[in-house]
C-alpha cells in the first residue's frame, strides 16, 4: 500500500540482539519469532512472554464532548464505561462494513486512548476526523490525536505476568492486585508514566503497559530480567496468531473486514442499539441479508492445517463451496487442527461434519462452539 | 550443526548427500529456520517414482506450508519414519537426524556447492 521503507519499533536493536526473526507486518518489520513459535506460545499458557506491540495504533481523545464524540463515531456506547475501564469496540463504515476492530481505555473523566491495528492507523484517522464534523456541539469541545508515534506499547501475557510485573524493579503497579480484566490503572516506570491494563490478545490473563517509546527498552529490560527466573520468554507474532486463533479471537483483515457486518462475525453484541445515532447503525438495522455467510469455528482430526483462503464444502462429494476458511492452523495447546471460516447460513450450528479442500485433498472438520481454547479462571 | 562438506544444495533449500546410487535429501538450516516449528510433514512413500523439478510432498509449520520438490529422478528408497513422528527433528537438526528421504537415482543434475548456496542465502548454509 505504501511504498516507504519498513518501520522498525523502538525495540528493533533489543529483538535483533535476542536473535529474532523479522516480518513485515502492517510495514513494519517485527520480530515473528525469537527461536520457537511452539515454545512461545507453550510459554503463554503455563507461565508468561513478553511481547513488542509498539506497531499498534493509539488516539487520544480528551475533552468535554469526548464521550459523546465516541458514542457518535463508534458502534459502542464508550459514555457508558467508567474511568479505568477498557471496553471492546467497533469503527464501522456506513454500509455497517468494519473498518477496525478496537479498544478503547477511559483514562480519565474525560479521557479517552483509542487503540486500532497498526494495519489500520490511517483509515481509523481519516473516519475519525471526518466523524469530528458529526459530533454534537453542545456536548462541548474536545481534541482529536493520533499519539501513534509517541507510544510504546508492551504486553506481558500468561499466568505468571502479575507475578512477573509485581518483581520488576522500577515499574510502581500500585493497585495491580485488585486490577480486574478489561481494567486500567495509572502506572509508572522509573518515573515516566505508564497506562497498566489487564488486556490482552492471547486468551490468558495478561496486561498491557503503554509508555512514551524511550522508557520502553528500559522496561522492557526490567520485565525479561524479572520474567526470567518465572519462565517469561520474549514472543514474536507468530505465537501472538496461534494464541489468540485458540481464544476465538477474530483478526482484522481475515474474520473482519469492510464487508463483514459485526453481527456476521459473531459480534453482535459490540453495537450498542440502545443508544441514539452512530455511523453504519442504519445499515445494521437492516442487516447483511439472509443469504450473508456467518463466521464459525472448526476442529479437525490429525495435523493437516486448513488454512486461510482454502474452501469448505458441505460434504466431501460436494463440488459446490458453501465457505472460506479465514485463519486456520495445528493448535499448539489442543494438538488437533483448529480454523475460523465464514459459512452459508444453515451449516454453523455445532456438530455439522463439513469438508475443506486441502491443497486437493478433502479433509473432514466439525462445526464447534468458540473459543477452541478457555483458561481456568483461578 | 555439522558441517559436512559432501553436502549439495539446491536452489529450493534443500540438501542432498550423495552415497553411490543412493541420495539422502532433507532440507537446509536456513529453509527450516524460515519456516518456523514444523508440525507436519507429508512424505512419497518408498517406492514412490519421483521426477526432478517435482513436488513430492509437503513441509507444514505452525505459520506456512513448504513443498518438497524432488532434486533429482529416481525411486523412493526410504522414508525417515522418525522424522514424520517427530517433525520438530527438522528444526533441531535439520542436516541429521532431521532427513527427509532416500532415493536411488538414475541420474544426478547439477547442484550447487556450500559456497553457491551460502551465496544464494546471503549467509552461510
Amino acid at each position: 500500500m505504501t511504498s516507504t521503507a519498513p518501520r522498525s519499533s523502538p525495540l528493533h536493536s533489543v529483538h535483533a540482539a535476542a536473535g529474532a526473526s523479522f516480518t513485515d507486518f502492517a510495514g513494519w518489520q517485527m520480530p515473528v519469532r525469537y527461536s520457537s513459535d511452539l515454545a512461545e506460545h507453550h510459554a503463554v499458557r503455563t507461565a508468561a512472554a513478553l511481547f513488542d506491540l509498539s506497531h499498534m495504533a493509539e488516539f487520544r481523545v480528551s475533552g468535554e464532548g469526548a464521550a459523546a464524540f465516541l458514542d457518535v463515531a463508534l458502534a459502542g456506547k464508550l459514555s457508558a464505561i467508567e474511568v479505568g475501564q477498557a471496553k471492546y469496540s467497533l469503527l464501522l463504515a456506513d454500509d455497517g462494513g468494519i473498518i477496525d476492530d478496537l479498544v478503547v481505555y477511559r483514562t480519565g473523566d474525560v479521557d479517552f486512548l483509542v487503540v486500532a491495528n497498526a494495519s489500520n492507523r490511517e483509515p481509523v484517522a481519516a473516519a475519525l476526523e471526518e466523524r469530528v464534523a458529526l459530533a454534537t456541539s453542545s456536548a462541548g469541545p474536545f481534541e482529536l490525536a493520533d499519539v501513534s508515534d509517541d507510544t510504546a506499547l508492551i504486553a506481558v501475557q500468561g499466568p505468571a505476568s502479575r507475578a512477573i510485573l509485581e518483581a520488576t524493579a522500577g515499574l510502581d503497579a500500585v493497585g495491580i492486585d485488585a486490577l480486574r480484566y478489561y481494567r486500567a490503572i495509572p502506572a509508572s516506570f522509573e518515573g515516566a508514566p505508564v497506562l497498566l491494563a489487564r488486556t490482552g490478545y492471547t486468551g490468558e490473563d495478561g496486561f498491557e503497559l503503554y509508555l512514551e517509546p524511550s522508557r520502553a527498552e528500559a522496561l522492557w529490560q526490567a520485565v525479561s530480567l524479572a520474567g526470567d527466573p518465572l519462565g517469561l520468554v520474549p514472543a514474536g507474532l507468530a505465537s501472538r496468531d496461534t494464541l489468540r486463533l485458540e481464544a476465538g479471537m477474530p483478526l482484522y483483515g481475515h474474520e473482519l473486514g469492510l464487508h463483514t457486518q459485526p453481527v456476521q462475525a459473531g459480534l453482535g453484541r459490540v453495537p450498542a442499539l440502545g443508544k441514539p445515532a452512530f455511523v453504519g447503525r442504519e445499515a445494521l438495522e437492516r442487516g447483511p441479508g439472509a443469504d450473508a455467510r456467518v463466521l464459525v469455528g472448526l476442529e479437525g482430526d490429525g495435523r493437516r492445517a486448513a488454512r486461510a483462503g482454502y474452501l469448505v464444502y458441505a460434504s466431501d462429494d460436494s463440488t459446490t463451496p458453501i465457505g472460506e476458511v479465514t485463519s486456520g492452523a495445528l493448535s499448539p495447546t489442543l494438538g488437533k487442527p483448529i480454523a475460523l471460516a465464514y459459512v452459508d447460513p444453515g451449516f454453523q450450528e455445532p456438530g455439522n461434519l463439513l469438508s475443506i479442500d486441502i491443497r486437493g485433498t478433502r479433509l473432514g472438520y466439525r462445526t464447534t462452539t468458540l473459543p477452541f481454547y478457555r483458561r481456568k479462571k483461578d | 550443526m555439522t558441517e559436512n562438506t559432501d553436502l549439495r544444495y539446491t536452489a529450493e533449500h534443500e540438501w542432498v548427500l550423495v552415497e553411490g546410487s543412493v541420495a539422502t535429501i532433507g532440507i537446509t538450516a536456513y529453509a527450516a529456520a524460515q519456516l518456523g516449528d514444523i508440525v507436519y510433514l507429508d512424505l512419497p512413500e518408498a517406492g514412490t517414482e519421483i521426477s526432478g523439478g517435482s513436488v513430492v510432498g509437503e513441509i507444514e509449520s505452525t505459520k506456512s506450508v513448504g513443498e518438497l520438490f524432488a532434486p533429482v529422478d529416481g525411486t523412493v528408497v526410504e522414508t525417515n519414519a522418525a522424522v514424520v513422528d517427530s517433525p520438530e527433528l527438522v528444526n533441531s537438526d535439520p542436516l541429521g537426524e532431521g532427513w527427509l528421504i532416500k532415493v536411488e537415482f538414475t541420474e544426478l543434475p547439477t547442484l550447487l556447492s556450500a559456497d553457491e548456496y551460502g551465496a544464494l542465502t546471503g549467509a552461510g548454509a
